[in-house]
């Protein structure tokens, strides 16, 4: 990503005020207010979030409307490729286009530990703004809470997404039918290593970055000229394995994957290789997987690939008849394996 | 591309070694693979689904996570309640269960439990946390002691008097060993995990072979690997020809890494060793030896090793010994999952019953 974050203008909230944030940042008093006007507002600027209520009036939209939550709660929160900001707008962002929708509105809400550094908290909130810019959603209601040192751990960020469902979408794992074809935007478990690399304990020399990037421009793109998606999902937690199985169980349908085609850089290979874990199930936050009728494939690949949030797009593997409810891949050595549905957290393997 | 990776997951070499190994076996054979590691890749790659039908493979001991015995595991959860105490672990022995609690549990209820990827890191906990013990659950084969005997001497030498080991290192020789002797095994040839022979060499296993007039082949994790592996033993087999033939020379050379032996019998004495899922085994594990118990984490603690029943109707043992296959067993995938693990081999992914549970749909075909 080469967009262009300006890191190094000055927090507004003079340290000679405050370095840190205290309990009463989230108290509603002065210092709530400060923050508010001071670092809030001037950046997340926007008509909607002026109105200055206790919640936002939003104008009425023409169909279905879409909405979801997300919680982030990322450790480190400045990682390489990203930060708790932009992943949480990217992430609501995210969600909301797996509907079908385009996104239009976020609410905001941090969790701050007192203690917290209000330099960082700056980063992060600028990080929001410009990341809510890019992709075009407004920010229009907020909290701000504080919890005492040691109850928390430096910042949690909660959202709600609203967007508008496209007309002719109509997304469900329902629709999911044999002959499907499934397709990925770019290379797999970025995010995951990138965050692996950087945590107590774990770190390891690595150039992989994180992949968070909203990817509703691409997708508006799509879904204006080819509506007949019948599944999408951002393979978030738990990777592309999780994300395929849920569509496998509930649509009782299988899916079978080419090893060969699916799309990992060296760096997270070896990362992977290393340390025992499967590429598979580590964690994305700018990739979708689409799935829909084999005659619309090839076209939909070529319009996300003019995106650059797309230029890896591939078929990764199609919805079969065989092994309903399994998602299963056809080995890079040519055999058949089931593709499981992970037992708690991927733990790295001993020897 | 991977270098050293790729080459060996080849398509083309995959499908040439299946032909000559399908053209050189005339009858039913039944080979044992040591290692978890590469039970992992055998169902990961589905090699058993290429092999000709003559050719079963069976799946060894060789997960040290697996075969850590439960009141070892039981020290581990005791030491990590413990307020004072940080225990630092490799990743994949936090959800293994000991009688009444994993590790992972311990950490959800305030334990400090901290995973790393070498032993090495837990001296700098030890260095950073001076006011608490710092004890590493030294768990693995032939292939983790020599790290481990490395940290011990460093924290020796950095005069770390807060740090200990929770020594439950495991040999392969006498595992294999204690599956010959028992008269019902099935196994008429081995391969030998490639990597603890990088370590240790090959002699350990010529006299086995000498002695139970069975094949014994030296081999590596990837599918290639493998099949190379299967290939060198079916020949010896059909030419019945017992002996220890290296397929991995690429890393292992017959007298091993000579530093990391020097190093494991500097720090460590051969124990008699309990295995999960097979009982105990002579000779079988390391302990500490008398010049480094300082820091063995057992006396120190002054722990007691409780003798802890296994599940009845796990069929650990007779799998292991290739007598029962995992989906044999009435618990597997009902009562017995890696998310609830009853026993040894649905424990770690290396397992036997894991890996068959995350590979072969078993787990799908329920729901």
């Amino acid at each position: 990503m080469n967009r262009n974050r300006n890191y190094t203008l000055q927090c507004p909230i003079p340290e000679s005020d405050y370095k840190n944030v205290m309990l009463a940042h989230g108290g509603g008093g002065k210092l709530t207010k400060q923050l508010i006007d001071k670092m809030f507002y001037p950046r997340f600027e926007n008509e909607i979030l002026r109105q200055g209520h206790d919640g936002a009036f939003l104008p009425p939209m023409d169909g279905k409307v879409a909405m979801t939550t997300d919680s982030f709660v990322v450790d480190p929160i400045f990682f390489p490729g990203g930060d708790i900001g932009e992943l949480a707008v990217n992430g609501t962002v995210n969600d909301l286009v797996c509907c079908g929708a385009e996104p239009l509105y976020i609410s905001l809400a941090f969790i701050l530990e007192e203690g917290f550094l209000l330099n960082d908290l700056w980063k992060i909130v600028q990080s929001i703004a410009l990341s809510a810019q890019t992709a075009g959603v407004k920010i229009v209601t907020g909290d701000t809470k504080v919890v005492e040192k040691g109850k928390g751990d430096k910042i949690y960020i909660n959202t709600t997404g609203i967007g508008r469902v496209l007309p002719g979408m109509d997304i469900s794992p329902e629709h999911c039918s044999e002959g499907d074809a499934v397709i990925i935007n770019g290379t797999i478990g970025d995010h995951g290593i990138a965050i692996l690399s950087e945590r107590e304990g774990l770190a390891f020399e690595s150039t992989v970055k994180s992949d968070t990037l909203a990817l509703n421009r691409m997708m508006m793109d799509v879904f204006r000229k080819k509506p007949g998606i019948h599944v999408m999902r951002d393979p978030t937690r738990g990777g592309v394995a999780s994300a395929l199985n849920e569509i496998c169980l509930s649509s009782r349908t299988g899916i079978r994957l080419i090893e060969n085609e699916l799309p990992v850089t060296d760096g997270v290979r070896g990362a992977c290789e290393v340390m025992g874990l499967d590429p598979l199930y580590i964690a994305n936050e700018g990739k979708i997987l689409v799935i829909l009728p084999k005659y619309d494939a090839e076209e939909v690949v070529s319009m996300m690939q003019a995106h650059q949030a797309g230029e890896q797009s591939r078929i990764i593997g199609t919805v079969t008849g065989e092994y309903p409810g399994m998602l299963h891949m056809e080995t890079t050595i040519g055999s058949t394996r089931i593709v499981d549905m992970i037992s708690g957290e991927q733990l790295p393997r001993i020897c | 591309m991977l270098k050293h990776i790729d080459e060996y997951r080849d398509k083309t070499l995959v499908e040439t070694l299946v032909r000559t190994i399908a053209a050189t076996v005339t009858r039913r054979w039944t080979i044992m693979e040591i290692c978890g590691g590469q039970t992992h890749t055998i169902m990961r790659y589905s090699l058993q689904e290429l092999l000709p039908d003559e050719i079963s493979l069976i799946h060894g001991p060789g997960c040290p996570v697996c075969v850590t015995p439960v009141d070892l595991i039981d020290s581990a959860v005791e030491l990590g309640s413990r307020p004072n105490v940080i225990l630092v672990s490799f990743g994949d022995m936090l959800r293994v269960p000991g009688s009444h609690d994993d590790l992972l549990r311990v950490k959800a209820q305030g334990g400090d439990i901290r995973m790393v990827y070498t032993p090495l890191d837990a001296l700098d906990i030890a260095e950073k946390n001076p006011e608490k013990e710092v004890v590493f659950f030294g768990v693995g084969f032939e292939t983790t002691a020599p790290a481990v005997a490395l940290t011990i001497k460093q924290a020796e030498s950095r005069a770390l008097d807060n740090f200990s080991v929770l020594v439950s290192h495991v040999l392969v020789p006498p595992a294999i060993q204690a599956l010959l002797d028992d008269r019902q095994n099935r196994i008429d040839g081995f391969l030998a995990a490639g990597h603890v022979c990088t370590i240790m060499g090959i002699h350990e296993y010529i006299p086995l072979a000498e002695r139970y007039e069975i094949p014994i082949v030296v081999t590596g994790f990837e599918p290639v690997d493998i099949l190379l592996g299967i290939r060198k033993c079916i020949e010896m087999l059909e030419q019945n020809r017992p002996g220890v033939e290296n397929a991995y020379p690429r890393s292992v050379r017959p007298e091993g890494n000579m530093a990391a032996r020097e190093l494991l019998h500097e720090v460590f004495v051969r124990v008699d060793r309990r295995w999960r899922g097979i009982g105990a085994i002579p000779g079988s594990g390391l302990g500490l030896a008398d010049a480094y118990m300082k820091f063995d984490a057992t006396s120190r603690f002054d722990l007691q090793a409780a003798e802890t029943e296994e599940p009845e109707v796990c069929m650990a043992g007779e799998i292991l010994t290739g007598r029962k296959k995992p989906s044999d067993c009435p618990l597997f995938g009902t009562l017995c999952k890696p998310e609830n693990p009853l026993g040894a081999l649905m424990v770690s992914t290396e397992g036997a019953c894991s890996a068959y549970y995350r590979y072969s749909g078993s787990s799908m075909a329920e729901q």
